[in-house]
């Protein structure tokens, strides 16, 4: 039966992370937004709260790392809500927190959610309670990851990983980095296998800090891979070169956390409409269902514009995280859920500063931060364009090289 | 003898005199041919008027210059042409005026899914298929002549769709009526035509509205001939009609007004995007009461009424009409629903969520033809689909259309549960509004020269999809 409201029983775990974002990120926003590469003290307590509660199992698998599809899930016509809903719903909440601190917050960093989604049994075990940073980006290598130049070559038991990466996320204050590298460059993206790599290796070296337009909280660094040796076990997923499953599973990591990505501008953009709708109420503009946009004020036509694309944007994520629940192949769906929320938070966010007037431009309120941390989320993960792609591809049954 | 040709000498004087003037009179721009009063007319352009206002004569017709074919579809493809309603069929009195029968609401386990139940799935396959054989091959023509074939109607009636909103009890065909399968249906009958969407679904429009604010009186009244096959005349033709032909028009500050006269009405305004409105036998009026908008059942044949084709832009194939009401008088029972628009802003709002879901058919049916048209097209040596502007254009088009059917779900879902959905229709209409348009406007854009010309739908669907953010009334889920 058709329902596209909050799942009943997630509803508690969304509450509690309204709570955490509102008492816990809200108080700390501005703080850290000014200072930018400063460790958030205040994130080691929240962490501990919040793996207090995941432990109740109240949390229904929330927070980044829970996106991992259960194939042994015994074949059930029943419809489920499950970890990719919660992961959704609840980094949106923490997101309207603060998107930079979501980012900040320890132990569930990208590398966790590769982790979850492509490690085997035994070495989730041994990765339990790491705080796993991404690597993937390159100076030369942006949005076509298929081209990255870093290397692993296996040296009797070990590997040995030489190249250079930028733009990883929590890539100071991780404790391990997920790399992704070539086993073979003329092997193309079969051959591109990802790494756990502890942070206290001696052939790794974060180089510097990234100075950010947005999401000041969160460190964004460079690293660097000298003669960098993992052992073999490190390696994530299967060694071998499958040139027909191909780039397929360092892509399933995507498939799962583009609807996570899409909650995050989800989340942000919906910090900067809760405000602007207030604020404008308080000027004595209010926002009329019923009555048509264009017999109200300018700004409330505009509002009711903004909460439209909003909605959609929030539906579309909903729909690709209740697909994966239900182990429905989502790529499609979850692109378009990205694609949408990532331009919809930067026209909610930029556009309620224009609201707002120079009270949304200035410091005093939150607006114009939000405006800043919502554009990377139109660029991670894949960018506008990558998204597009994608979903043009999917529908015209178009292969990478006739639409490229 | 004398007298007379004086008389008639003064008559024809009088009468050149009066066309004189009323030429003169439309040599004023303001808000004819789509000029503001702002645009002044110099000599030459008097003179330039002049002739192309004997251009447009009557005397040219009645020599033959035009097309006979032109004549014959007078009637509903041009504007100013007014006639007496339908004399239409006597609905036998019936009923108490208690509180009519009320549908119950759907109840929800919770869960987030976009799975239609089996009902809502096997009813939606039979909409589908009847939209691309008897819909789709219709429309162009349907387009054209202003009007729906008979075939067409027939075959609607057959699937039930006008009583698909009226509960079993009352005489339907769903066991509880259902917002959310009226919204999956007018989807996908739209997947067909928009227009000839519109013209099947607006009987069921009013059938609906009385199963769900009628009297125990007004349902015994008027839905049996709905739900029943109607005898020998059919489903009767019937129109919800709520808009009206001005600017920054609002559904809840009408310019039609329903004054109290004894324990009765009377009506004065007109109304616009009046489906079928010549051949219409019952109409559901809105009008302000007590200066609260209120509906109003009205016969046709109730001295007062007048139709007149109203054809626009699109949705053509419903026969657009426009209603005037000047001192029509109603009695008591007339008044469907309350006097406090409670049941006014709900019918107002399922009617706005019945034009979203046309909305979203109509945008799929864009999405499916220029899919194969882009890969089929070449240009420069390969499928123009090859080149990412074009194939950019296609995922968009795909994306807001998702977002336009998520959105628009979850307010027939909660309409469908009893819950409020004023806001959820509200944005669900700003989005079909806004990215349904740009839907049709890309879509003719895709096929570019083609897309101009009538050969492809496309251009069809761009005037359809106009449709959505300017109606009120009309079709209801």
């Amino acid at each position: 039966m058709i329902n596209l409201e909050t799942p009943r029983k997630q509803a508690g775990l969304i509450d509690q992370a309204h709570q955490l974002a509102m008492n816990m990120l809200r108080p700390i926003s501005r703080k850290y937004d000014r200072a930018e590469h400063e460790y958030p003290k205040e994130l080691d307590m929240l962490a501990a709260l919040i793996d207090g509660v995941s432990e109740t199992g109240a949390t229904g698998g929330a927070g980044a790392g829970g996106v991992r599809r259960d194939e042994r899930a015994a074949e059930s016509t029943t419809v489920r809500n499950g970890a990719n809903m919660a992961s959704a719903l609840s980094i949106a909440e923490m997101c309207w927190g603060d998107t930079a601190l979501l980012l900040s917050m320890p132990r569930q960093g990208l590398g966790n959610s590769a982790i979850a989604s492509v490690a085997n049994e035994e070495q989730l075990e041994r990765y339990a309670g790491t705080w796993a940073a991404m690597a993937i980006t390159e100076p030369g290598t942006g949005s076509d990851s298929a081209n990255i130049t870093t290397t692993a070559v296996l040296d009797g038991d070990e590997y040995v990983i030489n190249g250079e990466k930028i733009y990883v996320t929590s890539g100071d204050r991780a404790d391990s980095v997920v790399v992704w590298a070539t086993l073979d460059r003329s092997k193309g993206r079969a051959a591109i296998k990802s790494f756990l790599v502890r942070k206290d290796n001696p052939g790794l070296k974060v180089e510097r800090l990234e100075h950010k337009l947005g999401i000041r909280a969160s460190d964004t660094a460079a690293i660097t891979f000298t003669d960098c040796r993992v052992p073999a076990e490190d390696l994530l997923g299967s060694p071998e070169i499958d040139t027909r499953s191909g780039f397929g599973g360092a892509m399933a990591t995507f498939d799962n956390t583009r609807p996570l990505v899409a909650g995050m501008a989800v989340g942000c953009a919906r910090a900067s409409l809760d405000l602007t709708r207030d604020l404008l109420e308080q000027a004595g503009v209010a926002i009329d269902y019923d009555r048509p946009a264009q017999s109200q004020s300018a700004a409330a036509a505009k509002f009711l514009q903004l909460e439209a694309d909003w909605e959609g944007a929030k539906l579309l994520m909903m729909q690709a995280a209740w697909m994966a629940d239900n182990r429905q192949p989502n790529s499609l769906e979850a692109s378009m859920a990205k694609a949408k929320a990532g331009r919809v938070g930067s026209d909610v966010t930029l556009s309620c500063v224009q609201l707002c007037g120079t009270l949304g431009y200035s410091e005093a309120e939150l607006l114009e931060k939000w405006a800043r941390d919502s554009k990377i989320l139109d660029i991670f993960e894949g960018t506008q364009q990558i998204q597009q792609l994608i979903v043009a591809r999917r529908v015209l049954g178009l292969s990478s090289a006739e639409l490229r | 003898m004398t007298r007379t040709t004086g008389a008639s000498l003064a008559k024809g004087v009088t009468q050149s005199y009066s066309l004189a003037m009323s030429f003169m009179n439309s040599l004023r721009p303001g808000g004819r041919h789509g000029l503001s009063s702002r645009e002044e007319r110099d000599p030459i352009g008097i003179a330039v008027a002049a002739v192309s206002k004997l251009a447009q004569s009557d005397l040219i017709d009645r020599v033959g210059l035009r097309r006979q074919a032109e004549q014959v579809v007078y009637s509903t493809t041009r504007n100013g042409f007014r006639v007496a309603t339908a004399a239409g069929r006597r609905f036998a009195r019936a009923g108490s005026r208690s509180q009519g029968a009320r549908p119950a609401s759907a109840t929800s386990s919770g869960v987030f899914d976009l799975t239609p139940t089996e009902d809502e799935q096997m009813l939606v396959d039979v909409v589908r298929e009847l939209a691309a054989e008897v819909l789709r091959p219709a429309a162009a023509g349907a387009d054209e002549a202003c009007s729906a074939p008979a075939e067409v109607l027939a075959a609607a009636q057959e699937v039930g769709l006008p009583v698909l909103g009226v509960p079993e009890e009352l005489g339907g065909i769903m066991e509880e009526r259902s917002a959310m399968a009226g919204t999956l249906v007018a989807e996908a009958l739209a997947t067909g035509d928009m227009g000839l969407a519109v013209a099947t679904l607006a009987p069921g429009a009013v059938a609906t509205a009385i199963g769900l604010w009628g009297t125990e009186a007004q349902q015994q009244t008027y839905l049996p001939a709905f739900t029943g096959d109607g005898g020998e005349a059919g489903v009767p033709v019937a129109a919800l009609s709520i808009a009206e032909p001005t600017v920054l028009f609002d559904p809840f500050a009408l310019s039609t007004t329903a004054q109290r006269d004894g324990d009765g009405y009377v009506l004065d305004g007109v109304k616009s995007a009046v489906v079928r409105g010549a051949e219409a036998e019952l109409f559901v009026v809105a009008a302000m009461l007590d200066g609260t908008p209120a509906l109003f059942l009205v016969e046709s044949g109730t001295p007062g009424l007048e139709v007149e084709a109203d054809p626009s832009m699109g949705v053509r194939a419903a026969g657009l009409s426009r209603l005037h009401l000047s001192g029509v008088r109603l009695g008591a029972d007339a008044l469907l629903g309350d006097t406090d628009a409670i049941a006014y802003a709900e019918c107002v709002r399922l009617s706005r969520l019945a034009w979203c879901a046309l909305a979203v058919g109509t945008g799929q049916a864009v999405l499916d033809y220029v899919k194969d048209y882009v890969n089929e097209r070449e240009a420069f040596g390969e499928p123009i689909s090859h080149r990412q502007s074009v194939a950019f254009m296609v995922a968009d088009i795909a994306i807001e259309l998702q977002a336009m059917r998520l959105v628009t779900w979850k307010a027939a879902s909660r309409a469908a549960r009893g819950q409020d959905f004023a806001r959820e229709v509200a944005l669900a209409r700003q989005l079909c509004t806004e990215r349904g348009m740009r839907i049709g406007l890309d879509g003719v854009q895709l096929l570019g020269g083609h897309g101009f010309v009538k050969e492809h739908p496309v251009e069809r669907w761009y005037r359809d999809l106009r449709a959505v953010g300017v109606m009120e009334g009309v079709v209801m889920v």
